[in-house]
């Protein structure tokens, strides 16, 4: 019998160790009582349009036309798409190098990568260099590529938020590293206490590791913070003294549900602390279409901004990116589209504005009716989604529930959050698959359902909720023995 | 405070960073960028009037038109509100209406803008499936099935598995396509090379893989899989049947994966060759799942339909057991999905019209108008290079490369030597700054040592081969004039 070459146990320890919870066991459970035919509520992953978000409309007429370029020269077209929709589209296919089926630059299309220059430099009021900016197949793809170019071996450690959204937890994993956790700061609204992140460092030192990169997640996932200016400038000079690059993954920056702390990027605060901390502090920001008021989440559309990274460190980054020749070019137009949307004036600009409008709007209404239908629920407590798109509430669980997991041996969150699945058909991810304080069980889901669901749903989770607790408390300490 | 030095320096970042090597886009394309800038800015100052982008097997960047069916089923299932409009029939043929209802069907919400399954939508893997079956003429599994942003993420994927230390060799043939090397030295193993026979057509010799395992094996290294390119690039030769059943049955007495990359399978411009999957070969032999683990490769990005900027592609996982596939499938989630536009067209790749279909007969002329032109402009290439002195040029069976041969004179070596060339790259070098042509240096693929090769794509379109064949003579000549010796 010949030896097996790929056996379980000859795998890249590393990628054993890797775990992603939001399409881990909850999930995988999930669909398979799906298969069943049990309806189900995905509320694992923010993915938008899988819940009934529609896509904007002007995007996918200028993309569909970028595809089918041939219909440029039919007479119709006029008919089918608004002159400003046919102007896009031309103007789109002349940036790249042969349409969308050729390779672009492995960087991305310069002319993209200019249009988001210019839209930086319109938010943030600083100057920002095409250069510095690479398009990849979605954000996650831009954080694995920066994350393995920084960690070396074991001993190379990276600050993470505590909860944080397990992208990075798995990176580290991946390529070798060690996760240093900073703990969100959950009475304070999941705040941002730079004296925890100071002694995690201090901590992980005495362990001998070199913490190399802190993350911040502006606005936070699962948390859904914004955080503030006083904060993002105590994380820049933090960084400046403790020699960390940072990476600002600002994926959720048109996702704002309070008008207290707008969204400020960690580039512009940077610029605004001035020389020579401005100079000195390496910084890559992330940026994708699959969240926003756009959610094309299969488009896999991302980029990253690299500030005051050497020449020869680019060079590197690029001659890595140029392995995979080219990120997906449709994904690519849908970021210029993303940061140049229709004007006031161009035929599509009303329908556009009021898409988006609503949108937004709705995310900010379901953002209230969520945090308040689990605040209503018996040992539930949960914090304001500022931002983002998730809801992450603590649940307190009696400990004859926490005895009966372990005894089933399950993490307590995750026993809920099955016995959640099978009640309700409320598909979560457990609170330990982002990270949590010991002791201390949640839940993320997401405030995607449709508002017409909403109510149903958070009264099943109520109903649920309050029957679980009531049979797991019920427990006035007699014992049977 | 003074802060230490910066984190993300060349001297501290992730040396494996440092080792990876692609040449495909390497030195001499990222000359020719800075070429073409002068060009633009002062026009007359070189002696040619355009870049030739021969390096990279991009074929739409050059000219080559898209598949239009598959492109009218894109455009409507990237917005399907078009299907409910009156005046599609005018603009979309009927087939195409109906595949992109079709395949909307099988999206849940048809939502297309939302994150699929981690492996790809069923409906679509399914449709695959069946397109691997019907190639075939064996059954294939969805489930072994993962759609990916184009071929190259699976290949690192399965590195990633495979590779746990630099003891860990995976077996790559020279000339290789480099994304194999930097795939390896990104995930910290070792290359362990195999050398096609350049004077039989670039064979492959089971002799010579035993001898490099074993060579392998002697100095420590556990040999853990086996990269087949078929056809091959940047060697273009097209595995005869029995050569590929003595790899199987190599791969398998030696306990390797074989990982078979075969996203050049629509490119066969020889008529006495045809194109098997590996699988297809273990299944003839009787070989089942249990018998021999097996990684197919396939893209979007080559055949007639050189879909490159769309980024699609998969890998056909068979032979591994549920603990390994769970663990491929965790890895494939941690990115959530690939572009979802990229795994429709990878269904329509594997699943084109058939007779009988509306569309048949327009697709039918433009498939075989692209593939016999590449013919026709491989054979036009390849007897072009023969021609030059020093120059030879093994048959181009398939792919969408050329790959000769340099015998250069001493004194060019020596010129080369001089300016720390290789003698290859000062070639290219010096033919790209006579000519425009932009070729890429055998030294990236991988060659025997002593032995000097350039990879010329043979994509640039039809009518400009003349001029590119002219240049390239005119040059050579002059090239030779200077270092006969």
């Amino acid at each position: 019998m010949s030896p097996k070459p790929l056996d379980y146990e000859s795998l890249n320890e590393n990628v054993k160790k890797v775990a992603y919870a939001v399409r881990g066991e909850l999930y995988l459970r999930a669909s398979e009582l799906q298969k069943e035919g049990k309806k189900i509520i995905f509320t694992n992953v923010g993915n938008p349009h899988a819940l009934g978000q529609k896509p904007l409309t002007f995007p996918r007429q200028v993309v569909a036309l970028c595809q089918a370029p041939f219909l440029l020269d039919d007479p119709n077209v006029g008919l089918l798409f608004p002159a400003d929709v046919i102007a896009r589209a031309k103007h789109y296919l002349s940036l790249t190098s042969g349409g969308l089926g050729a390779y672009s630059d492995s960087r991305g299309l310069p002319g993209i990568r200019k249009e988001i220059a210019e839209f930086i430099e319109r938010r943030d009021g600083y100057p920002s260099d095409p250069e510095l900016i690479y398009l990849t197949d979605g954000a996650s793809k831009g954080v694995m590529q920066i994350l393995n170019t920084i960690i070396r071996n074991e001993k190379d450690g990276i600050l993470v938020p505590v909860p944080q959204y397990p992208l990075y937890s798995a990176a580290i994993s991946l390529y070798g590293g060690s996760l240093v956790p900073y703990y969100l700061d959950e009475e304070a609204n999941w705040g941002l206490d730079i004296n925890h992140t100071r002694q995690s460092v201090a901590e992980a030192r005495l362990k001998g590791i070199t913490v190399r990169a802190m993350v911040i997640i502006n606005p936070g996932n699962p948390t859904g913070q914004c955080l503030s200016e006083a904060n993002l400038r105590e994380v820049l000079k933090f960084c400046y003294q403790e020699n960390l690059v940072l990476l600002a993954d600002e994926v959720y920056q048109q996702n704002i549900y309070q008008d207290e702390r707008p969204f400020i990027s960690a580039r512009k605060i940077l610029a605004d602390i001035g020389l020579p901390i401005s100079k000195e502090v390496q910084l890559v920001s992330f940026h994708t279409v699959s969240k926003g008021y756009w959610g094309e989440c299969g488009q896999r559309g991302g980029y990253f901004e690299m500030t005051n990274l050497p020449a020869k460190s680019v060079d590197e980054i690029y001659k890595v990116a140029s392995v995979s020749l080219s990120p997906n070019v449709p994904g690519q137009i849908f970021l210029g589209l993303m940061v140049n949307p229709p004007k006031p004036g161009d035929i599509s600009y009303l329908k556009f504005v009021a898409e988006s409008k609503a949108i937004l709007e709705s995310l900010r209404k379901r953002a209230h009716i969520m945090t308040d239908g689990f605040n209503s629920c018996r040992n539930v407590v949960c914090n304001f989604t500022e931002g983002a798109m998730y809801s992450f509430p603590q649940i307190r669980l009696p400990p004859k529930a926490i005895e009966t997991a372990q005894r089933a041996g399950k993490a307590p969150d995750v026993f809920y959050c099955l016995k959640l699945l099978e009640a309700t058909g409320i598909s979560t991810v457990p609170g330990s698959g982002f990270g949590q304080k010991e002791g201390v069980f949640h839940l993320r889901t997401t405030i995607l359902p449709s508002e017409e669901d909403m109510p149903s749903i958070m009264s099943s989770f109520k109903k649920f909720n309050d029957e679980f607790m009531e049979q797991y408390e019920d427990y006035r300490g007699y014992s049977r023995m | 405070m003074e802060p230490a030095a910066r984190v993300v320096t060349v001297e501290s970042i992730n040396p494996k960073v440092l080792q990876c090597e692609y040449a495909v886009r390497g030195e001499i394309v990222i000359h020719a960028q800075r070429l073409q800038q002068e060009l633009q800015n002062k026009p007359g100052f070189h002696p040619f009037d355009e870049i030739l982008y021969c390096n990279i097997g991009n074929p739409q960047s050059l000219g080559q038109h898209p598949i239009t069916f598959f492109r009218e089923v894109l455009a409507l299932c990237d917005h399907p509100s078009l299907l409910d409009k009156t005046g599609i029939h005018a603009l979309f043929s009927a087939d195409a209406i109906a595949r992109a209802q079709q395949i909307l069907d099988v999206i849940p919400g048809k939502a297309t803008g939302a994150y699929s399954h981690s492996q790809g939508i069923k409906g679509l893997r399914d449709a695959i499936a069946a397109g691997i079956s019907y190639r075939d003429g064996f059954p294939a599994n969805p489930d072994d099935i993962f759609l990916t942003d184009g071929a190259s993420p699976a290949v690192h994927m399965m590195m990633q598995l495979l590779i746990r230390s630099e003891k860990d060799g995976i077996l790559c043939p020279i000339p290789q396509y480099p994304l194999y090397s930097a795939s390896i030295a990104l995930h910290g193993g070792s290359l362990v090379p195999y050398y096609l026979d350049e004077s039989t057509g670039w064979g492959l010799e089971i002799a010579e893989l035993k001898k490099q395992l074993d060579v392998a094996r002697s100095k420590g290294v556990t040999v853990r899989a086996l990269v087949v390119i078929n056809p091959g690039n940047p060697t273009g030769q097209v595995l005869a049947e029995e050569n590929q059943k003595q790899i199987v049955d190599f791969c398998k007495n030696e306990g390797l994966v074989l990982l078979a990359d075969e996203v050049y399978q629509e490119n066969i411009y020889v008529d006495d060759k045809k194109f098997n999957s590996f699988k297809k070969i273990a299944r003839s032999m009787g070989y089942g799942d249990e018998d021999l683990p097996l990684v197919s490769f396939q893209s979007v990005s080559k055949g007639y339909y050189g879909e490159c900027g769309k980024r699609g592609g998969y890998m056909e996982v068979t032979g591994f057991s549920a603990e390994v596939r769970e663990q491929i499938y965790k890895l494939a989630s941690v990115n959530l999905c690939s572009n979802i536009s990229g795994q429709i067209l990878a269904s329509l790749v594997m699943n084109p019209p058939k007779i009988g279909d509306e569309s048949y007969e327009s697709f039918n002329v433009e498939k075989q108008g692209i593939l016999s032109s590449l013919a026709r402009r491989a054979k036009a290439l390849q007897d072009a290079f023969n021609s030059l002195e020093g120059v030879t040029c093994n048959k181009t069976e398939g792919a969408m490369y050329l790959f000769p041969r340099l015998h250069l004179p001493n004194k060019a070596i020596q010129a080369a030597k001089a300016v720390n060339a290789a003698p290859d790259a000062f070639y290219a070098r010096r033919l790209l700054d006579a000519t425009g042509i932009v070729v890429v240096p055998g030294s990236g693929f991988g060659q025997v040592p002593g032995t000097w090769h350039i990879r010329c794509t043979i994509l640039p379109q039809e009518d400009k081969i003349p001029a590119i064949i002219s240049r390239l003579k005119t040059f050579h000549e002059a090239f030779m004039g200077e270092f006969r010796d």
